[in-house]
């Protein structure tokens, strides 16, 4: 058991979002495990590969306060006066 | 839809007893026609669904057009909707869509390839590059406006198709369904994209991001 080879750095990235996703086989999921209890790459790669999911998720937060509050006005006049003609 | 799971014409045209009193109410009025109404949903829910526009779709002016666009789609298709979800939910739907059919129409350059911003191997399949973890995590790393500008940027640099994908799963929060079902791809079509728009993000933040003597 000891001699299976392990599956690579490029198996592990390439599949990343079956296995983070919870869509692997049992058996899949204990090759990834035994791929990452000895590749500390792999385990910083996963790591920073969350960190970027998660900034790109907020990066745009700050952007809806003060964008968020009113449409400008022109815009509004705008979309109701096609509105009234259609 | 009904709790029933059926619904009849009277119900196709009457707000189910689900929505938000004030929802049902601003919606019968939209129905009747009323003028005032229309005006209210446009000032109540145009900013925000504005700002989705503005990032989406990234020109002041395209962003209007689709916001445009969107709103009115919506006044048409006020008897069909089916309140099933939110307005809020309808109209970001909306609004969304209206900015793909933007993204599409635009006179569009050849997308660069994605290669160079994905992770290299070696030919035995090790990184050729070994990474290192961020000196600090996304919440902290966001306080920074700088960093916020960075991730905004980079997310701007990715092929649009990428981008796009990225844009409506992470940063809309669409489902996988839904996301696949707009951009006319398999489900499976739009994990693999945005798993390799991830890590093109990825690719184009780690300089910036990776403690100094780990470069």
């Amino acid at each position: 058991m000891e001699d299976r080879p392990y599956i690579t750095c490029r198996e592990l990235i390439e599949f990343l979002y079956l296995y983070l996703g919870g869509e692997l086989p049992s058996e899949r999921v204990a090759e990834f495990d035994r791929h990452l209890n000895v590749c500390p790459s792999c385990v910083a790669y996963i790591e920073t590969y969350k960190e970027t999911a998660a900034l790109g998720r907020q990066a745009f937060q700050d952007l809806e306060q003060p964008v968020g509050t009113a449409v400008p006005e022109e815009l509004v006049s705008a979309i109701l006066s096609v509105r009234r003609k259609t | 839809m009904s709790p029933e799971g059926r619904r009849s014409d009277d119900a196709a045209r009457t707000p189910a007893p689900g929505l938000p009193s004030d929802e049902r109410a601003l919606l019968a009025a939209l129905r009747r026609g009323d003028e005032e109404a229309f005006e209210t949903l446009v000032r109540e829910y145009g900013g925000r669904l504005f700002a989705v526009a503005r990032r989406f779709v990234r020109s002041e002016e395209d962003a209007r057009d689709a916001l445009q666009d969107a709103f009115l789609s919506a006044f048409r298709s006020l008897a069909r909707f089916e309140e099933n979800c939110r307005l809020s939910t309808w109209l970001h739907r909306i609004v969304v869509n209206s900015c793909l059919m933007k993204l599409r129409t635009r006179r569009r350059k050849a997308e660069d390839s994605i290669e160079d911003l994905l992770p290299r191997f070696h030919e035995d399949g090790h990184q050729a590059v070994p990474s290192a973890g961020w000196e600090k995590s996304a919440d902290v790393l966001l306080e920074s406006r700088e960093v916020r500008d960075l991730v905004r940027a980079a997310i701007d640099r990715l092929p649009e198709s990428y981008r796009t994908v990225l844009m409506l799963r992470d940063i809309e929060e669409l489902d996988t369904a839904e996301t696949a079902r707009l951009l006319d791809l398999t489900e499976n079509a739009v994990k693999i994209r945005l798993h390799r728009a991830r890590q093109a993000l990825r690719g184009l933040l780690d300089p910036s991001l990776r403690p100094a003597a780990a470069c």
